[in-house]
């Protein structure tokens, strides 16, 4: 700086001739350009639907009359009082806990098939994350059709080989009806599961497994000591996943039983549709909504701080 | 000498071993024999994918012979797992279990044994104090320095009281100021404890500094097993005199031979007494590395025309300048001859200086 300011007459420093910095130089400008379509996403998709949800869920909002007027906790004492409402809230709850421990469970088993090497492991890969890959809708009306009260060809399997003398209706009894679901759930989300949880087992060095191997550590100490420690922060992934698409999906729910037998099967996602999009009560609906949000906050956080636990080892 | 009753001292040996991966296309092992005495330092050395870590592994029980027998103690082992075999392996990661304290890392090969908690506890505590990491016990590996995981890494391969310790290259995450003591340390250890050792390193000074023998080994091959004086003054062919010495065996064609010599032979004529072979040396240019002067240039005289390096050691104070030609000598008895074909050893042949 100070030569500069003692030899003015020292010639300005050129410029590499055509050098300029580019748009896609400066890193500024990048970020926002590629925040933008993120932000715009969770702004219109999400951040406003949940805040028209809040405001619904305090008018008298229906299909038929969509003009706003303030109602206060009237909803809410009109939900509280609907047994339904319990109903699906504890279904809910059994749904998502019976499901995702089935899921990371199952999961595990599956996600050590994926990495064992043996003649044919493509094909099993391929059936395993099938399921993944169908539409929710679209397996769920195949599901339909396996567990149909009359022809179900589960209950042709089970019947021939003698073990029921008539048909199960799976649909049809409260309890097959909540197991039906909870086996689709487990059938559909396993794969994901598994994927998440063969991703932390291949991350293990070679060396620990083989440490332990020296170290005389048999399959299930190994397992138990090493495996599940060292992949815990991505079982809780897929245990968070698990519990999520369990908890906030209808469609399940909805093509296998719409709720029934008598509402026994309803999820807080498929009472809130019947009460809002289905009966027109926006208002009851956006209530019933609501209260998907502070229980999936709350598992979410407790399951990323256990992740973040784990991650300072 | 205290330790000495926990290191029990077997005999390892494999014979006609033989090791192919990717069906048959990859000879990692190709026909080794070898045996290791009891208590015995072993290293095998050789350049990276020369099989030593695959026949490291395979002694281990982490691989499996495709033929030949593994026998530890004069027993086959092949197909054993490593448990059974008593062996104890130090990683070059050291493969500690990162989410166990060290404490727990050490008392982890004990688990298996069916000893009371407390008994445990105090075997590992022993071997932490032995290493002189006791203060670390409640540390997670990740807050432990390299030299400090190495111990915790050898206390843990201690601690069962293993008949056979297998270290692939243990040194090589270490600093190079690190190196030389862990080197140094790792050698008193073994002779304190006593037990049989087998050592990987791709590094011929640590070879030549902890082995008790050398196994030299490349492409799948044993090139030559012997002490290290052996391996370096008597390479049994051009591979080992080229890959052990830094800078390596000079090597001079001469008639379908080869005539080879260590860089610190090759001396000013002046220094060079007895029956010597002289030779002019063509001075290129000079390297200074601790305290010895490495000449590079062209030696004419004892064969044809060859780039060879000659190192100059300190007491060396002849003027050398680079561009011009000295005159050179080697002693007779320096030189060791390999057949230019098959770089094995071959007899040695008269060089006169008016040859060439």
């Amino acid at each position: 700086m100070a030569e500069t300011l003692t030899e003015p007459e020292t010639p300005p420093r050129q410029k590499i001739d055509g050098a300029r910095q580019r748009l896609s130089d400066r890193d500024g400008f990048l970020a926002w350009i590629f925040l933008v379509p993120t932000v715009v996403y969770i702004v219109v998709l999400v951040a406003i639907p949940f805040f028209l949800a809040i405001a619904f869920a305090f008018s008298d909002v229906t299909s038929g009359n969509p003009s706003y007027d303030w109602v206060g906790l009237e909803n809410f004492y009109r939900v509280f009082d609907d047994a339904v409402f319990w109903q699906s809230l504890r279904n809910t709850f059994v749904f998502t806990v019976i499901s995702m421990a089935l899921i990371v469970v199952l999961g595990k088993v599956l996600a050590m098939i994926l990495v064992a090497d043996f003649k044919g492991k493509w094909i099993v890969r391929f059936l395993v994350l099938l399921p993944w890959t169908t539409p929710v809708a679209l397996s769920s009306v195949t599901w339909l059709w396996l567990l149909h009260s009359i022809y179900s060809p589960i209950d042709w399997v089970l019947r021939n080989v003698g073990l029921i003398e008539d048909n199960m209706y799976f649909l049809g009894r409260p309890g097959l009806a909540m197991g039906s679901i909870i086996a689709v759930h487990v059938w559909r989300l396993v794969p994901l599961a598994a994927v998440i949880m063969m991703v932390g087992i291949l991350s293990i060095p070679d060396d620990i497994t083989e440490a332990s191997r020296i170290d005389g550590a048999g399959f299930w100490r190994r397992m138990f000591e090493v495996t599940i420690p060292l992949t815990f922060p991505l079982i809780a992934v897929a245990a968070l996943f698990g519990a999520i698409f369990t908890f906030t999906d209808m469609a399940v729910v909805y093509v296998l039983t719409g709720g029934g037998p008598t509402n026994s099967t309803h999820v807080l996602a498929s009472w809130s549709f019947v009460r809002g999009i289905g009966g027109g009560d926006i208002g009851q609906g956006a209530v019933i909504a609501l209260f998907l949000f502070p229980l999936l906050l709350a598992a979410a956080i407790l399951i990323l701080r256990a992740v973040r636990k784990m991650e300072t080892i | 000498m205290a330790v000495r009753e926990l290191g029990v001292s077997v005999t390892v040996e494999v014979s006609n071993l033989i090791k192919q991966f990717d069906g048959g296309h990859v000879r990692a092992i190709d026909d080794v024999s070898l045996a290791i005495e009891e208590g015995e330092y072993l290293v095998l050395l050789g350049p990276s994918g020369c099989g030593k870590t695959t026949l490291l592994r395979t002694i281990a029980g982490l691989e499996q012979p495709t033929s030949g027998d593994v026998l530890i103690d004069g027993s086959v082992v092949n197909g054993l797992p490593p448990r059974v075999r008593k062996v104890a392996m130090v990683f070059q990661s050291y493969a500690l279990y990162p989410h166990k304290t060290v404490l727990a890392n050490i008392v982890f090969p004990l688990k298996p044994e069916k000893l009371p908690k407390q008994e445990r506890e105090s075997k590992a505590r022993w071997a932490a104090e032995l290493l002189g990491i006791d203060h670390l016990l409640d540390r997670k590996p990740r807050q432990l320095s390299g030299g400090e995981r190495q111990r915790v890494a050898l206390a843990r391969a201690l601690v069962r009281a293993p008949h056979v310790f297998l270290l692939d290259e243990p040194l090589s995450n270490l600093d190079a100021k690190l190196r030389a003591s862990a080197r140094d340390e790792l050698k008193r250890f073994q002779q304190r404890v006593g037990t049989t050792t087998v050592y990987v390193t791709h590094d011929q000074a640590e070879a030549m500094g902890l082995g008790d023998r050398i196994a030299v080994m490349n492409h799948g091959k044993l090139r030559q097993l012997g002490h290290p004086v052996e391996v370096y003054d008597d390479p049994a062919d051009t591979f080992v005199a080229t890959f052990i010495g830094s800078p390596p065996m000079n090597l001079v064609p001469r008639d379908g031979t080869l005539v080879g010599f260590r860089p610190e032979h090759l001396l000013p004529a002046a220094h060079v007494s007895g029956e010597r072979v002289e030779a002019s040396f063509h001075v290129d240019r000079i390297e200074y590395l601790s305290g010895d002067r490495h000449v590079y240039g062209t030696v004419n005289g004892i064969g044809k025309d060859t780039r060879v390096i000659a190192r100059l050691p300190a007491t060396v104070t002849d003027a050398v300048t680079p561009g011009e030609s000295h005159p050179f000598a080697v002693n007779v008895d320096k030189l060791r001859f390999f057949d230019a074909e098959s770089g094995e050893r071959s007899e040695p042949v008269r060089v006169d200086a008016e040859h060439g």
